[in-house]
């Protein structure tokens, strides 16, 4: 039997996150097949076609996926749906909207933020805010998976490409509309996918000095930028940037967590890093259980010395 | 709308360390403080907010768990709903047999508007809402920051991964709640005291003829991997040596 992977992206560029759950995915020794539904969306398809580990791409292009609403989307991989053992999707907001909703027209228990594929039923995920790890066992004839991208290593890409085939999708009336959306642009590198994240908590005290500190520091190391909870409830960073058990959950090799305080629910979304730092004026503050290298002290002393000794 | 039907969960408290019991079959909650998902509470906020601005009439909560869940539903009703039901078990009920006894209430309730939180901080799932709107046949808006009633559609802003996205819903619908949509309100004691005397009536998941037989078997819950004790440096120029020696900067 096969899988069946839904790709994010935004009709132009596949996501990293993509890649990552094809790893995940591979682990399961069946045939993957990527299905990238989107608006003109041949270019993303010609990436997945590059990478290692897709055995097919399915190309569906409608208006109706412009925007990776959920109610096209799940009828699609319905449509789909026969054919495959798994169907999976990287846990993005897309995958997170969408998958459930097949799941639950297919009568199947999803297994949400797989971290560990253990064996073709079996997977493990964090619950409790990553405060333990549950090994579950699937009992439903099919799995569906939402993957938890920060776990695995992006597949790489081969020289050949796999043939793209181009499916018609399913009719339908879709009561949901898209009105508008705002999206953040950003020349910094994304935080899903970041070598280095450099963070900022509630102690920056203003959109201003988030800016002012975080900014420059991230520019020097080529580092994305993040945000804890309270920074981003203050104000001082957009929603997209939290890292947390409800925002996004990252491993870089190295994160700067810069005036947090290190909540459990924000430890969920970074705790995975391969090295943390912190710098916070409160020894007492529980990031520092968690950090490899911890600074007690004022951020907007320590800061500036950060970048005039990285030269 | 005449009716918002709001989904509430009761879990450990969000401030209270959870403890991997030892025999590796779940988590110790004997004796833990437990209340409202926090998600939930914003959608029982939420649901408070449409009502007084005369958006709609009646707010009914209903909660899926063991009898002390009525503490929960208890609070809902102190907070401003009207009514309460419980799905009294103390099995714990996976997403998907959650989302099928509430399509079941919602048959019987006919809500114009099911608002429930994003995920339990318990088992982290990420499933009823959408799950729910899928079995109802229903439009979905997750991960929802701002929700506005106009023209007999619902304008939903969502939090997503790239943004912000703003749907527009035909009711009946279901919202998912996320956390910067509003901050709820405390109890005040007379609240707390009227809610004693308003409707909370209790079933059990077999009046709905449901299975909610667990799908997903667990095979253990572990401690997560500890991380190495870290190291205090006392200045910046050691920790970027520091760093600089790990090939890191």
């Amino acid at each position: 039997m096969t899988t069946l992977l839904v790709a994010d992206h935004d009709n132009r560029v596949l996501s990293d996150a993509t890649a990552r759950a094809l790893t995940a995915l591979c682990a399961l020794d069946d045939a993957v097949h990527v299905l990238v539904a989107g608006h003109q969306a041949r270019p993303v398809a010609e990436q997945v076609a590059k990478l290692h580990g897709t055995g097919r791409v399915i190309l569906v292009d409608d208006a109706a996926f412009a925007h990776g609403l959920a109610e096209p989307l799940a009828a699609l991989i319905l449509s789909l749906a026969a054919d495959y053992r798994v169907i999976a999707a990287p846990a993005t907001s897309g995958g997170k909207d969408v998958l459930p909703r097949v799941a639950a027209l297919l009568d199947v228990m999803q297994i949400s933020d797989v971290v560990r594929v253990v064996s073709p039923d079996t997977f493990e995920r964090p619950i409790y805010a990553g405060n333990a790890i549950a090994v579950v066992q699937s009992t439903d004839e099919k799995k569906l998976l939402t993957i938890r991208t920060s776990a695995f290593a992006a597949a790489g890409t081969i020289a050949v490409a796999v043939p793209i085939e181009e499916v018609v999708p399913p009719q339908g009336v879709w009561l949901a509309r898209f009105e508008g959306e705002t999206l953040s642009s950003s020349d910094r590198p994304d935080l899903a996918s970041a070598r280095i994240v450099v963070s900022g908590g509630r102690a920056l005290g203003s959109a201003e000095k988030f800016q002012e500190i975080i900014g420059p520091l991230a520019e020097r190391l080529h580092a994305a930028i993040g945000a804890s909870r309270a920074a981003v409830d203050a104000g001082y960073a957009p929603n997209d940037l939290q890292v947390g058990q409800t925002g996004k959950v990252v491993a870089p090799d190295l994160y700067i967590a810069l005036g947090i305080s290190g909540a459990i629910q924000h430890l969920a979304g970074m705790k995975d890093s391969k090295i943390i730092v912190a710098i916070n004026k409160d020894e007492d503050a529980p990031i520092f259980q968690v950090a490899d290298y911890g600074i007690v002290g004022d951020l907007f002393e320590i800061v500036p010395e950060l970048e005039k000794a990285l030269g | 709308m005449k009716k918002i039907l709001v989904p509430v969960k009761m879990v450990l408290d969000s401030n209270a360390r959870p403890r991997v019991r030892t025999d590796e079959t779940g988590i110790d909650v004997a004796g833990m403080r437990m209340s409202i998902n926090p998600f939930c509470e914003i959608a029982v906020e939420e649901a408070l907010r449409l009502k007084e601005a005369g958006a709609a009439e009646e707010v009914v909560v209903v909660s899926i768990g063991p009898a002390k869940a009525q503490d929960t539903l208890r609070q809902a009703l102190a907070m401003g709903a009207d009514r309460a039901m419980l799905i009294q078990t103390d099995e714990t009920v996976e997403p998907l047999a959650v989302a099928k006894l509430l399509c079941a209430v919602a048959r019987e309730e006919v809500p114009d508007l099911v608002i429930l939180g994003k995920q339990a901080i318990d088992d982290d799932c990420n499933q009823t809402g959408q799950m729910l709107a899928a079995l109802l046949g229903w439009p979905q808006a997750t991960f929802a920051s701002a929700v506005r009633f106009a023209e007999n559609r619902l304008l939903v802003t969502r939090e997503i991964d790239a943004g912000l996205q703003t749907l527009s819903l035909p009711l009946p619908a279901v919202v998912t709640t996320d956390l910067r949509l509003n901050e709820p309100r405390h109890c005040a004691l007379p609240n707390i005291m009227k809610a004693r005397k308003k409707s909370l009536t209790v079933c059990v998941p077999a009046d709905y003829g449901i299975d909610i037989g667990r799908r997903l078997k667990i095979v253990a819950v572990r401690p997560p991997a500890g991380r190495k004790p870290g190291i205090r440096v006392a200045t910046a120029s050691e920790l970027v040596s520091d760093l600089r020696a790990a090939g890191l900067v």
